[in-house]
């Protein structure tokens, strides 16, 4: 009895034992996946060119990427790695956030001062809106009513009515904003400006600033102090804040918005991605090409692990 | 629910930030200068080198302000040779407040001193001249392109840097050529390294043919040394002398690794996005010339969207305050130097394909920003006009 478990376990060992992290290689065409468990790279994944933004399906039957320089939101399947089909995306489809009807995929194309809205099911694109210079960071509210597009040249957050497909605000922020995320039950907005070295965080329903988080590491020049992705807790109590050139995340509290801790990750840190219970959280390091796993509890980084060239996104792929 | 979409719904009907209706004239105002000839016929200057960077500072502008309400607008007067400058100068502050220059730096003094420009704000874009920033400052004339003295500091960092600490130059006779050379002597100096020979390049043969049998003599005399520097700012003779000196050595300077404002190989910190759009626009590579006209115009811009005025006193304090902040793909936030209206800005030393280092190098500390150890700072400087206002 005992050996037919064991036969039957190496049967299944080979797909999706264990939870996994994806990352796109920008600069190498790959995605590294990563076993949770065993916090080793398991699989390489060729992609289209420039693969930056990664996202899964919310049943995780198909993975999102954006090939940036293929001008497609490539279709993956993410048992066989096989690339289904194409989206329209735009031009240069740099980040994008799916609705949470699973169905419409926002996407900022950075060369166009464009956000496509497209269906996946039709494939068809629903609406082209536009936007500021180079739009970058995506976000979704949870009720799905707000969409929002950051764009880095013009410094603003664009608030897109969902069911209009239009904008109803555009609000500035800081120079270079490449990052924003729905906190608290979508009740705050948060956007990061890379240049500007802030989260900005919004009150959603006046669309007015509510506060601003500032970073300082003790030895580090404010100039490399370059806020990028983040992502909260399970308890939305504590965030982590990509830093960067500065090489560092920053732990703030998410009601007081003020920095607690620094933890030292790989050389600039761009975007990050929790496991399924959020107890680890998983950085790219572009210049170091390398991925931090960061203990969430102990505010330690536990392990590096190479991945490819440039790893720009991350997402998780849950097995169960 | 409900109530939140008649929100939308009305805030629809008002697409803009709360903001009256602004219009900010600018002219790019340029001098047509004779060039002198030189040996290669590679490389021609573009005609619209420097205002096709305004056409871009124009167009990213407009973007942002279409969400704000903010419209810009662009004349481009050029002044032929032997044309009337002051003249031309005179009708472009009648029409705007707002002047991108791009002309030698007497003929900048000329406006600056206007009664006509009391009171305007005047961006220079082209001239590297250090006295411009140095005993010839004036309080309203602002300086987008690196001085000499922040290029050379730049380069001379990286060989600190490297210790490559002796150095040789070969310098041209034309005064641009000059003023560079002195510049790197200075930087030389500065920065504690040994300039061991020096020779002005002398030749009136054509180096495209005989450089190979010409150079290596011309150099053996320079004895030995780490580095060659170049001061060949008119894009004469420099290129014929790499890999045809005496002794293996790199080349620096105007040719070899190049201390510049920007270059078609700056790839990083979204530096991309920004070379598509300008390649789209005019169909060729953006240079230092372009990148500092492109800055002028989108500072202005920054600062009436931070400021919500087209007041040109109000949109000046706020470009000199330490609240401006420029994102200009250079991996650091940039900003003015209050005391003699210099943009401080990063200095990538690139080759023709790659970008090599980018100064400040690490470990050049200041107590006040990095980006001072580029170019006169504050202690040395000989600029009052800043201080009085």
């Amino acid at each position: 009895m005992k050996l037919i478990a064991f036969a039957a376990a190496t049967l299944l060992a080979a797909p999706a034992l264990a939870d996994e992290i994806w990352v796109t290689n920008e600069k190498d065409d790959t995605i590294s996946v990563i076993d949770i468990d065993t916090l080793e790279v398991v699989r390489t994944i060729p992609t289209g060119e420039r693969p930056r933004g990664i996202t899964f399906s919310k049943d995780h039957s198909v993975v999102y990427i954006c090939a940036s320089d293929s001008d497609a939101v490539q279709v993956m399947d993410p048992e066989t790695g096989e690339i289904l089909h194409d989206l329209p995306s735009g031009e240069d489809p740099e980040q994008f956030v799916l609705h949470p009807d699973n169905r419409r995929l926002y996407i900022a194309n950075e060369d166009d001062a464009i956000t496509t809205v497209v269906d996946t099911e039709t494939r068809k694109v629903i609406a082209q809106i536009d936007v500021g210079i180079e739009p970058e960071g995506m976000a979704v509210s949870p009720d799905g009513t707000i969409a929002i597009t950051t764009s880095e040249t013009t410094n603003m957050a664009h608030w897109i009515d969902t069911e209009s497909e239009q904008l109803f605000a555009n609000t500035l922020v800081d120079s270079r904003p490449r990052h924003a995320e729905f906190v608290k039950e979508g009740s705050e907005l948060w956007v990061s400006s890379e240049i500007g070295g802030t989260i900005t965080v919004f009150d959603v329903a006046t669309q007015a600033e509510k506060g601003k988080i500032r970073f300082e590491i003790q030895g580090v020049h404010p100039d490399r102090v370059q806020p990028v992705g983040f992502e909260l807790t399970e308890d939305e109590k504590t965030a982590f804040v990509a830093l960067g050139p500065s090489n560092h995340l920053a732990v703030i509290n998410a009601d007081t918005f003020e920095v607690e801790d620094y933890i030292l990750v790989g050389r600039r840190v761009w975007h990050m991605e929790f496991n399924a219970d959020k107890s680890l959280l998983f950085t790219t390091n572009g210049v170091s090409g390398d991925v931090t796993v960061v203990d969430v509890a102990k505010r330690k980084a536990i392990k590096t692990i190479k991945v490819g060239r440039f790893p720009w996104g991350a997402a998780l792929r849950p097995t169960n | 629910m409900f109530r939140l979409f008649q929100v939308f719904f009305l805030t629809l009907m008002l697409p803009q930030v709360v903001s009256a209706a602004i219009e900010i004239p600018v002219v790019y105002l340029k001098q047509d200068v004779p060039r002198p000839p030189v040996l290669s016929n590679l490389d021609p200057v573009p005609d619209d080198l420097g205002s096709a960077g305004a056409d871009l500072g124009l167009a990213d502008n407009m973007t942002t302000g279409k969400f704000l309400g903010h419209t810009y607008t662009l004349e481009t007067i050029v002044v032929p040779e032997g044309g009337d400058w002051i003249a031309s100068a005179k009708q472009a502050l009648a029409l705007s407040p707002y002047v991108i220059l791009d002309a030698p730096s007497d003929l900048l003094l000329g406006v600056a001193d206007l009664p006509e420009a009391k009171g305007a704000l005047l961006f220079n874009a082209t001239s590297p001249d250090v006295a411009l920033r140095n005993e010839s400052c004036r309080a309203n004339l602002l300086h987008t392109l690196p001085s000499n003295r922040m290029r050379t500091d730049a380069l001379i960092q990286f060989f600190v840097k490297r210790r490559w600490t002796t150095l040789a130059l070969i310098s041209g006779t034309h005064p641009q050529d000059q003023a560079f050379a002195d510049s790197l002597k200075h930087s030389v100096t500065k920065f504690g390294l040994k300039l061991k020979a020096e020779k002005e390049w002398v030749f009136n043969a054509d180096m495209r043919r005989n450089a190979a049998q010409e150079v290596p003599l011309f150099t053996q005399d320079l004895g030995e040394y780490d580095a060659l520097l170049l001061a060949d700012e008119l894009d004469d003779f420099g290129r014929y002398i790499a890999y045809n000196t005496w002794i293996a050595r790199p080349v620096a300077g105007s040719d070899g690794l190049r201390p510049v404002a920007w270059s078609d190989v700056v790839e990083q910190w979204g530096a991309v996005q920004m070379q598509n759009r300008f390649h789209e626009m005019t169909g060729r590579d953006m240079r230092s010339e372009d990148y500092a006209a492109w800055a002028a115009f989108r500072s202005l811009g920054e600062a009436v969207t931070r400021t919500q005025s087209d007041d040109p006193a109000t949109l000046r304090d706020y470009i000199l305050s330490e609240s401006f902040e420029l994102a200009g793909f250079k991996g650091r936030p940039m900003n003015y130097r209050g005391w003699n209206g210099q943009l401080r800005q990063p200095i990538p030393l690139v080759t023709g394909r790659a970008v090599v280092a980018t100064a400040p190098l690490d470990g050049f500390l200041h107590q006040v920003s990095e980006l001072d150890t580029l170019g006169i700072d504050q202690p040395e400087s000989k600029c009052t006009a800043f201080a009085e206002d």
